[in-house]
């Protein structure tokens, strides 16, 4: 057996926040980039929006706590959140339902309970759960994926709506917008039509949805750089997809016409999105290695339970914050042994 | 406790000791009815009269319930109370009762009644005990209404809704659209909604407290420093 040595040094200097954040929007990009291709300009209108609200809040609050303001904007933690959030939000959100997700989410998410590394709870997903049980309506506006161009709307008809909330002459909400596929799947499961009858919809593509799979496929593969840059441990992802696709499997062998397979429950909503970018959050996640299994297990099942017989197509968001409750009991009961001592006690 | 001014109980009631501002006691009820300011003043005015009469009982047999057994006497007495009064709004406010619904019976389990008969009442004479009943019920019937109305407003953008159930049909048109086509926020009306005001009441009642007792403490600084100069 061979040893590989590396020279020295062999510890290196702690990576600063910013430099993490820094590489968790680099690794959003080729997702964001695929959004913007198939649902238009409403996703650069969210981001937009998104992080300005986000950067203004935050300066506000940390002056209202008499805390320094620069440095606090400085580490990009507002600006991930606030993706994070937009990337979540439907392609056609009003311009208010961003801001308003966005104050909830840096204002109450995270800085009543004290600032970065503090809150107990995903702050994207506080704020995308505020405006989910609040707006229902208004979160199911996502435009039919399409090519560049070929989408509905334009530059100018895009920023109308978000801005006036009207839509250009002549059209209407049935002609450009379309379910998601876990909508979809949701909607043909109560009218009674199989997984395949409900497949063969233009809805789904060759994977999972369509448009949304290839999108799903660039979390990933920013996901994997985020691993190969130890910006994020393999546990979480691991167990969360690892879950949901073994829990599915299983379902789907059962019962086929009922349950659908592996490949949509990973492709779709926001299951990659979730497990690499949202529940890998260091400060409202599990902090042990077997901690982060248990808490990745528990989003994942979380996440198929809510979808399959829950009254909400998606669960990922409700799943990561039931798992963030959990988690200071999840840290008690697996801290690692010390060297040297005995149990943990 | 027994030299505390008349003046000085209210001020506890209604603010430095607040039961739901500060005490944090009845928060359930306080909860869950507080979605419409007409609800939250149905059940606040249940809520006074309750802990008002049974201070006032619990005041007057005081010197003859043996210490070992006052608990249940205590609960007995709220409990028959309660009964009476769910019994009368049933008869009056049909509509209203509807609504409170297990809330009104609840009254009965609300801590901060059995906490007032047991801290206040029993050791007080009776004059006093009915008038810090009235004046904790009035703290916590304010709160209720207030997060009541809050949560009105930001859930529905109204206020007052459905006054005809305590007012009689002359109230029917006493709702405010205080923002028109409001398109509502729902999370206001949901129990999130009302645990975030809740808290958001508190922050704000600790940043009076602040400001005030930094005011006193400046008051009380100057004339120390003429004196010194």
């Amino acid at each position: 057996m061979r040893f590989k040595t590396e020279s020295s040094p062999h510890v290196g200097p702690p990576t600063a926040v910013s430099v993490v954040m820094r590489r968790v929007l680099y690794a959003l990009v080729p997702g964001t980039a695929l959004y913007l291709w198939f649902f238009g300009w409403g996703m650069a209108f969210n981001i937009v929006l998104a992080v300005g609200t986000a950067l203004a809040a935050e300066a506000a609050v940390l002056a209202l706590r008499n805390r320094p303001v620069r440095p606090a904007l400085g580490d990009f933690t507002a600006v991930v959140t606030a993706w994070l959030l937009a990337l979540a939000l439907p392609s056609l959100a009003p311009w208010w339902l961003v801001v308003l997700g966005s104050l909830f989410a840096v204002v109450l998410g995270k800085q009543l309970y004290g600032g970065i590394g503090q809150n107990p709870f995903n702050p994207a997903m506080v704020g995308y759960v505020v405006l989910l049980i609040s707006f229902p309506r208004e979160m199911t506006l996502w435009l039919a994926p399409a090519g560049p161009g070929e989408s509905g709307l334009g530059l100018a008809a895009t920023a109308r709506f978000v801005f006036t909330g009207e839509l250009p002459a002549g059209m209407d909400w049935d002609a450009i917008t379309m379910a998601t596929p876990l909508d979809a799947l949701m909607t043909g499961l109560n009218q009674q039509q199989t997984i395949t009858e409900i497949t063969a919809s233009p809805v789904f593509g060759a994977l999972a949805g369509s448009g949304w799979e290839w999108i799903a496929l660039a979390w990933l593969a920013g996901g994997l750089w985020l691993l190969y840059q130890r910006v994020i441990t393999w546990q979480v992802p691991v167990a969360m997809l690892g879950t949901v696709f073994a829990l599915s499997l299983v379902f789907h062998a059962v019962d086929p016409d009922t349950y659908a397979g592996p490949m949509i429950h990973l492709l779709s909503g926001g299951t990659l999105l979730g497990a690499f970018f949202i529940a890998t959050d260091p400060v409202s996640g599990s902090t042990t290695p077997r901690g982060r299994l248990v808490f990745g297990a528990g989003v994942g099942a979380f996440t198929y339970v809510i979808r399959t017989w829950g009254g909400y197509p998606d669960g990922v968001a409700f799943a990561v914050l039931l798992m963030n409750m959990a988690v200071p009991v999840i840290d008690h009961y697996t801290r690692p042994r010390v060297f040297g001592h005995g149990e943990a006690s | 406790m027994s030299d505390t001014s008349l003046r000085e109980l209210a001020g506890n009631g209604l603010w430095h000791n607040n039961p739901a501002l500060v005490q944090l006691l009845g928060l359930c009820p306080l909860l869950a009815i507080s979605n419409t300011t007409v609800n939250a003043l149905g059940l606040g005015l249940a809520t006074i009269l309750t802990v008002a009469t049974s201070n006032t009982i619990v005041s007057v047999i005081r010197n003859w319930v043996r210490p070992e057994v006052r608990l249940p006497v205590f609960v007995l007495i709220i409990a028959s109370v309660v009964t009476a009064i769910e019994l009368s709004m049933n008869a009056w406010f049909h509509e209203l009762y509807n609504i409170l619904g297990i809330f009104i019976p609840l009254i009965v389990t609300n801590c901060f009644i059995l906490g007032r008969a047991e801290s206040f009442a029993a050791r007080n004479p009776v004059g006093r005990a009915a008038w810090d009943g009235l004046l904790m019920g009035t703290g916590f019937a304010l709160v209720l209404v207030v997060l009541g109305s809050l949560r009105e407003l930001l859930g529905q953008g109204t206020l007052l809704t459905q006054a005809e159930l305590m007012f009689g049909e002359a109230a029917a048109g006493w709702t405010l659209e205080v923002v028109p086509e409001y398109r509502g926020f729902l999370l206001a009306l949901l129990p999130p909604g009302a645990f975030i005001t809740l808290g958001l009441m508190i922050a704000a009642k600790n940043v009076i407290d602040a400001r005030m007792e930094k005011r006193e403490r400046r008051a009380a600084a100057e004339p120390a420093a003429e004196t010194a100069g």
